[in-house]
């Protein structure tokens, strides 16, 4: 057999987390207007100065062009279609804990392998769950708030802690940063809110699943993770969605505030639905991810993207303290015809900054998949550096790989390193496999795997073995 | 155990081996030597079913099943293992996990019991000893940033783990010293037992020197013009292989 037609065998996999919940939802029809805000944020019991916030970021949003700058194709996205809203009924008289919770919803998570009963849970990791527009509970709140941390939804928290919540909303991605962040400020629904005070180290991983059940919703999650002086948190989001023919829409906004000395590790496992074969159907994920790193802190993104039929995200750190650190590793997989325009920017503000990126691209079957980095180093960036590697690697002939790096350097000690690399798994070493009695599409995903290393080795321990297997599950039926 | 009757194969369409016969039986150690560009290595590469290397007629039954029959894995399984010429490099797998994918899959078919972890690294690292690569590289890429005779080296130490039925050799003698020859050389005499045949594809008789073949055949253009015993080799390092083929030696 020729090794595309194996590659062919090994790309086409199942996309596990397919399937669609039924539960009666609460959707608002299609359309956005300022009426539709009013509504979402009554519906939240906001209060008067969020709405304003959301209903000036809608003004603005209304002005922005969508950007097309991207090495993206789609069609143009219809936002009078979207529903900007949609909890299930039975949340409406919230549950007080997660044993009142509706045992359909539940399930999902089970079924997803994400347990939210207490007794179940992962050890040691502590989970929101957001389905469609809400959350529907978080775990372990006692344990964290026995140390002072608070997580929790972003609408719990404009109502319990809603100084916190204003002094940082909205202050690393501003409301008019871009066209999706702001759509996003307009229309946010939920998403996990973090507190870490002074000098504390997180007791536990923090985690947070989103879940698109409903269909033409789109999802707005915004996140926001505030970590004051010398403390520390590890943070997981994992995401996935029913299969579907129609195009969903994901536009969120994470904001991360880590203060003097503090550091934040954000690790991402994406599995939206990708779409099929043909391109037909699959989440449209446009994101803005962006941190502010003061003196001393640091802040660093692992993202496994393998869902998804188009990515537009662009994790970033602005290195705004002296002696900062910010980091990016990132393995992104794309198969069929799904296509990923994905990277980072490390904005160098301040002296002796430091910043590395290790980008890991894999293309399958007729899918697309693009690299776009911006290191700027600022002005007073003395002696600021960058490390910057780029791999690229094709299964099969039919696919694309590209690298968009950008570099901006206004201090002459500044220093920015680049080096990328394409290739292919080439027959030779698929051939070693075989010769060794190792099965074609064993073969691939180990050299695969092999691959991704120094990225899997900065996600937590569990999510390391996770992200192993959905890229070995991506790569099965999947990966073309 | 292995026959190969009439062998025609072609690479990438183009005809090399044009009727090739030979029997190798077990315990047996046979030099396939010749010329470059006589098809020795094609002969080795056909065997174990490299992509774009095809049987166009005759046939090669390595213990009752017809290998143009079985996928390269498969080939494997049966229990034919090649030492590559040139071993590429998979970085970011280790070794160590590279031979546990391998040997689960070939104990497994061979109806072998597995070993668990610790009986397999155990017995990796007296492989690494028998053929002198330090046990650290068990946890280095595979043949990652290795050395020509550490990429060598490592090939015989997967075989000495893999306990093939039938052991090909390519070129394996290539670009070693002679400390290094004679470590392989030792690693593949270690082999040598009744159950198992052995073919050396080489250029040269040194390496023929440590291991002492039962049966040396000459390969030209694609068919074995001359077998012999062990002398036959040492005949052609005096007299080279234009007496034979008729031809200048090209090499």
């Amino acid at each position: 057999m020729s090794s595309q037609a194996e590659l062919d065998k090994v790309i086409r996999s199942e996309y596990e987390a397919g399937f669609t919940t039924l539960v009666e939802s609460d959707t608002l029809p299609p359309g956005l207007s300022e009426d539709v805000i009013r509504f979402i944020s009554a519906k939240k019991g906001e209060p008067e100065w969020l709405l304003e916030w959301r209903l000036e970021a809608y003004r603005k949003w209304r002005e922005m062009p969508e950007p097309e700058w991207a090495h993206l194709h789609y069609p143009k996205v219809d936002y009078d279609a979207i529903s900007y809203y949609s909890a299930p009924k039975s949340m409406e008289d919230r549950p007080k804990s997660l044993d009142e919770v509706d045992p359909e919803l539940l399930d999902t998570y089970k079924k997803l392998g994400i347990p939210l009963h207490e007794q179940e849970m992962l050890a040691g990791v502590a989970v929101d769950a957001v389905f469609d527009s809400v959350s529907i509970g978080t775990t372990f709140k006692e344990k964290l708030a026995e140390a002072g941390v608070i997580f929790c939804s972003i609408s719990e928290a404009v109502q319990e802690h809603p100084e916190l919540v204003r002094q940082y909303l909205g202050s690393v991605v501003p409301k008019s940063d871009n066209f999706f962040a702001g759509l996003n400020s307009a229309v946010f629904t939920d998403g996990s809110f973090v507190y870490i005070p002074k000098g504390v180290r997180c007791p536990m991983e923090l985690s947070t699943y989103f879940r698109i059940n409903e269909a033409n919703t789109g999802q707005f999650e915004r996140t926001l993770i505030v970590a004051d002086e010398g403390s520390y948190v590890s943070y997981l989001e994992g995401c996935t969605a029913p299969q579907r023919d129609e195009n969903q829409l994901h536009a969120a906004v994470v904001e991360l505030v880590a203060l003097p000395g503090a550091e934040i590790k954000y690790s991402t496992v994406q599995n939206w639905y990708p779409g099929d074969e043909d391109g037909k159907g699959g989440i449209y994920n446009f994101v803005t991810k962006r941190g502010v790193a003061h003196d001393h802190a640091k802040i660093s993104w692992t993202q496994v993207e393998t869902g998804s039929a188009i990515t537009w995200k662009y994790p970033s750190v602005v290195l705004r303290g002296d002696h900062s650190v910010g980091e990016f590793y990132s393995v992104a997989l794309t198969r069929h015809a799904q296509q990923a325009d994905t990277g980072t920017k490390m904005i160098h503000l301040g002296k002796n900054t430091k910043s590395t990126i290790v980008s890991k691209g894999i293309s399958a079957g007729k899918s697309s998949n693009a690299y776009r980095g911006l290191v700027r180093m600022g002005p007073r960036a003395e002696n600021a550096r960058n490390f910057t590697q780029c791999d690229s690697l094709l299964l099969g002939d039919r696919c694309g790989a590209h690298t968009f790096p950008y570099i901006e350097s206004k201090h002459p000690s500044a220093t920015v390193e680049h080096e990328a690399t394409t290739s292919k798994v080439s027959d030779d070493q698929l051939f070693l496999c075989r010769q060794r009695g190792i099965d074609p599409e064993k073969a691939i995903s180990m050299i695969v795997n092999g691959f991704c290393k120094e990225v899997f080795k900065e996600l937590p321990m569990e999510f390391a073995v996770e992200a192993g297997k959905l890229l070995e599950v991506s790569l099965e039926g999947a990966v073309g | 155990m292995l026959e190969i009757r009439d062998l025609h194969a072609a690479v990438n369409g183009k005809a090399i081996l044009k009727g090739l016969d030979l029997t190798v039986n077990p315990g047996e150690v046979h030099a396939i030597m010749g010329p470059n560009g006589s098809g020795k290595s094609t002969l080795a590469n056909v065997l174990a079913g490299r992509d774009n290397y095809e049987i166009t007629g005759g046939q090669a039954i390595l213990d009752g099943h017809d290998l143009a029959e079985l996928e390269p894995e498969e080939r494997a399984q049966a229990g034919l293992f090649l030492a590559f010429q040139y071993p590429v490099e998979i970085p970011g797998v280790s070794n160590m996990e590279f031979l546990k994918a391998a040997l689960e899959a070939v104990r497994k078919a061979q109806g072998k019991e597995e070993w668990d972890s610790v009986t397999l690294l155990r017995k990796a690292r007296e492989a690494c000893k028998q053929v002198n690569l330090d046990a650290q590289f068990l946890k280095r890429g595979v043949n990652e940033g290795f050395s020509g005779g550490e990429k060598k080296r490592n090939e015989i130490m997967q075989m000495l783990l893999m306990e093939p039925r039938l052991a090909l050799l390519d070129e394996t003698d290539s670009g070693l010293d002679i400390d290094a020859l004679q470590t392989v050389a030792r690693g593949v005499n270690s082999l040598r037992s009744p159950e198992r045949g052995i073919v050396l594809v080489t250029h040269y008789q040194r390496l023929l020197d440590y291991i002492v073949p039962d049966h040396v055949h000459v390969l030209s253009d694609g068919r074995i013009i001359k077998s012999g015993g062990k002398e036959l080799a040492l005949e052609l390092e005096q007299k080279g292989y234009g007496w034979l083929t008729g031809e200048e030696e090209s090499a």
